[in-house]
């Protein structure tokens, strides 16, 4: 008796938690709502939602979750999936979704003038919305001021147990050994991974911020982190994070040739999206100037449209020349790297 | 004696849940069927020891480590009487509370070099990122797994064996070695079991100390090198080394019984002498380290924080996390009773397999798990809808993978194995001659169920819920994958603000986690005491 109670209150809270999907598509107020899956975090995206339906009055709602486990959900919910737009913080991942199949062409003038080439898919099938490069921090008292001055000076045998950098699990490096494997070729990769290897300081553990501070605490005298890391250390209410970000200082790789690695953050319309007009428009005011200032002052990262202005900590490291490698190469070299990264063992 | 053959319908309907339950192993065995991957020789050259050599010594530490705590810890508690004993207890208890990923995060914080410890100490602090530090984090927060179970053993041990050794001539430390220790053995061996899949599926906190085992390498070996089918074999042989776990631990005790009857335990000794303090600060060391400290550093960090507290928001994110730990605790509760009482009224050898195999999803690194389930509900959706539709019905969207349902379904394939075994091990030590009796009486096989066995078995039952409660509360990688839109749970929450490096913001959505721990590990302790007391009154 006891049991079938608790049974049916358990049924009765399932069956009382909304759930929007293709069904209320019937409903009158369907044109109004538009379904994310995001592999951004909430607290990097909502704000920008929530500003949307103030103005189209469009409810956004949202999953966030791993790239990789969003892309095996829509995969299995099929022409069912109520995803209207993916949103990953790589370009590798929206390269893998378009390989399975799950985005469709969202092409307008709005988009094409607002995001460059490079960061866009060639067909439309995806767009990039913001722009981080990979770089080099590097202790200045510890460090000539003219050297490590490219990826491949990492290598070299000076900097013997002088490197800390991230597990080769984090998408990041993947796609920087991905964009090195597309400049350079495998065998030329492969040499340098080991030679990387060879001058980690400790095996890699952590993430961006704590190879940061392993170099401010002299742990190690260089590091490889994605800009944004540095730049809200830069601005952490946190007196340490803020302390060590003010003792390493930035180095801009290949300046003199290719330029610095560069990822993006990015969105696709699902293929199977029940809203794929909300789901465009919400793609066109993630690129409009408001939302792309937004991403560069609170994210600290570079919009991908051209004359937004962008943070003060970004100012202050001036202009950098970025590597002008399309997007897609990552992606396609995405597990060319890992096997290599798994040969030169880089944990 | 013989036994009533049940209805057909009835065989039927148990093997379809444990079916049910067991999709996991079968979709990860089923990988076989489609032939090796073409990975495996990479694999093999490259990084496969390495998984293999760090998930042994990683189980070998661990294992070792929470066996030593739990027990000790256990039978001082029980047997002797020591200051501050009724306080320790039950605080043994609260580290449970505590993530592993959550605590890994924390002490890194704690030892850092610009961190509070590093401050005050003299000496440089151990680094405890490497498999070693790993298996440190993992024995402070799963030693209560073996401590509650070894406990409930030596509370409920009948106190003649004891006595009857005592008057042999046995010590203290032969009474332990050899009476107690070997009648309490499959309660401490099933702790240590948990432990050991805890262990093994375990990837917040190797992850974070970069230390590359099976569970990561699944990970990176199906997204990174985008291989399902490497992944699932590699996941099966995770799945196999449970399965040699569980063999041998059932071999070991197949010809022993454990069952006793319930004369009440002896009263407890107390300690002389410079041994009362020792205890006392030998107990109170796995609380510290395990949960003071670090709820200390995440009560720091949280400060600031603090007028978010009370928020809508906040508050949303504690009552979802409730609700799924609560719904799961009663699934998982109700489908561990169904498939072990029949187990044990009707005896045949499809049930034994069937309550083996449910245990494996205990070992399923939660990703690949949800994975698993969002394929087979994702199926079961798709055929629902075109059915429907071809009926000429609106579809009904996606009820099963879009729902709760999703959650607490793979949160309860995760967790079965909990209250399974925990009923197991309860179910081994009531009599058969209980059993018998009651048969003999004319006592039907749910009667017997519902007015002998379940009022024996409420410290079991209230224990398993317990476990699989907190458990849900800090499960991690299966709710982020299957929770619907816009439902947030505590832990989904400390871990996106932990993962983007936010470790201060995400200390009070975790302390959130330690503190609805606490509630239910304080409900259990006394109701766990009043039983106690009944005892030596």
């Amino acid at each position: 008796m006891r049991w079938t109670l608790l049974t049916l209150l358990s049924l009765t809270l399932l069956a009382g938690c909304d759930q929007p999907g293709p069904e209320t598509d019937n409903g009158e107020a369907a044109a109004k709502e538009v379904n994310v899956y995001s592999a951004r975090k909430e607290a990097l995206i909502q704000p920008l939602l929530d500003r949307f339906t103030e103005k189209t009055g469009t409810e956004v709602n949202l999953i966030t979750g791993g790239a990789d486990a969003l892309i095996e959900r829509m995969e299995s919910e099929g022409e069912h999936s109520p995803a209207d737009l993916l949103l990953t913080v790589d370009a590798g991942r929206l390269y893998r979704a378009r390989q399975a199949d799950l985005l469709q062409k969202a092409d307008s003038e709005t988009l094409r003038n607002a995001v460059p080439e490079q960061y866009r898919h060639p067909e439309g099938y995806w767009h990039g919305l913001s722009v981080r490069s990979r770089v080099l921090v590097v202790a200045p008292d510890r460090v000539p001021a003219n050297a490590p001055s490219r990826y491949a000076d990492l290598a070299d045998e000076r900097w013997q147990d002088r490197i800390c950098i991230r597990s080769s699990n984090n998408i990041y490096n993947q796609s920087l050994v991905a964009s090195l494997i597309a400049h350079k070729g495998e065998e030329a990769t492969e040499q340098w991974a080991r030679g990387l290897v060879e001058n980690m300081a400790r095996s890699p553990q952590g993430g961006d911020r704590d190879q940061i501070l392993a170099v401010a605490n002299d742990l190690c005298d260089i590091a490889v982190v994605n800009t944004y890391y540095l730049a809200m250390m830069h601005n952490s209410d946190d007196q340490t994070q803020r302390e060590a970000a003010e003792q390493v200082a930035l180095r801009w790789p290949n300046q003199n040739d290719r330029g610095a690695h560069v990822n993006i953050s990015g969105a696709g319309v699902a293929r199977h999206a029940p809203h794929p007009e909300q789901a465009r428009a919400l793609l066109e005011f993630l690129v409009n100037d408001e939302s792309q200032q937004w991403y560069a002052e609170v994210n600290n990262e570079y919009p991908v449209k051209e004359d937004v202005a962008i943070s003060e900590t970004l100012r202050e490291w001036g202009d950098y020349k970025a590597d002008d490698l399309p997007l897609v190469r990552l992606g396609e070299n995405n597990d060319k790297a890992v096997r290599l990264m798994d040969r030169a063992g880089w944990q | 004696m013989a036994v009533t053959a049940a209805p057909a319908w009835r065989s039927g309907a148990l093997v379809a849940l444990a079916l049910a339950f067991a999709l996991p192993l079968l979709v990860v065995l089923g990988s076989w069927l489609a032939g090796p991957s073409g990975n495996w020789p990479h694999l093999f050259s490259t990084v496969l020891g390495d998984y293999a050599l760090n998930s042994l010594v990683l189980c070998l530490l661990t294992g070792t480590g929470t066996l030593v705590v739990g027990t000790g810890c256990a039978w001082l508690v029980v047997v002797y009487r020591f200051p501050g004993r009724r306080i320790l207890e039950w605080a043994l208890l609260l580290p449970l509370a505590c993530p592993a990923y959550l605590i890994a995060y924390t002490w890194t914080g704690l030892l850092a070099l610009e961190g509070p410890l590093q401050q005050w100490a003299p000496f440089p602090l151990p680094d405890i990122r490497n498999r070693e530090g790993a298996a440190m984090m993992l024995i402070l927060v799963l030693y209560p797994y073996v401590y509650l179970l070894a406990r409930q053993a030596f509370l409920t041990q009948s106190g003649t064996a004891l006595d009857v050794a005592r008057t042999l001539g046995a010590g203290a430390l032969e009474r332990f070695t050899r009476v107690a220790l070997p009648l309490a053995r499959p309660a401490i061996v099933a702790g240590v079991a948990l432990v050991l899949m805890e262990t093994l599926a375990d990837y917040g906190t190797v992850k974070y100390f970069g230390v590359p085992t099976l569970s990561t390498g699944i990970y990176r070996t199906w997204f990174g090198l985008g291989d399902h089918l490497a992944a699932a074999q590699l996941a099966s042989g995770l799945l196999f080394t449970m399965f040699v776990l569980l063999w041998l631990e059932r071999r070991a005790r197949r010809h022993r019984r454990t069952d006793t009857d319930q004369k009440p335990p002896a009263e407890r000794q107390p300690l002389t002498g410079v041994a009362a303090p020792a205890a006392t600060v030998g107990l109170t060391l796995p609380v510290l380290l395990g949960f003071v400290l670090p709820a200390l550093q995440l009560i720091a960090w949280a400060a600031d924080d603090a007028g978010h507290l009370l928020s809508a928001e906040f508050l949303e994110l504690i009552s979802n996390s409730l609700l799924i730990a609560s719904l799961t605790a009663l699934t998982t509760l109700a489908v561990a009773l169904t498939l072990v009482s029949s187990h044990r009224l009707l005896p045949t050898g499809l049930r034994r397999l069937a309550m083996r195999a449910v245990a494996f999803g205990y070992a399923m690194p939660g990703t690949v798990l949800a994975v698993g389930v969002v394929w087979v509900l994702g199926w079961l959706d798709g055929g629902l809808n075109d059915t429907l539709a071809g009926l000429g019905f609106a579809e009904p969207g996606l009820v099963f993978s879009g729902t709760l349902f999703a959650v607490v379904f793979a949160c309860s394939i995760r967790f079965l194995t909990i209250p399974a075994q925990g009923l197991e091990a309860g179910f081994a030590r009531l009599s058969p001659h209980m059993d018998e009796a009651a048969r003999s009486l004319g006592g039907r096989p749910w009667s017997l169920f519902r007015r002998i066995h379940l009022p024996l078995l409420r410290i079991p039952l209230l224990t398993s819920a317990l476990l699989v409660f907190v458990d849900t509360l800090k499960e991690l990688p299966a709710t982020l994958v299957l929770r619907p839109f816009d439902t947030n749970t505590l832990a989904v929450r400390a871990f996106e603000l932990a993962s983007d490096e936010r470790l201060a913001d995400a200390a009070l959505p975790a302390l959130a986690i330690l503190l609805a721990g606490i509630l239910p590990v304080a409900l259990l302790a006394r109701s766990l005491g009043n039983r106690d007391d009944a005892h030596h009154a």
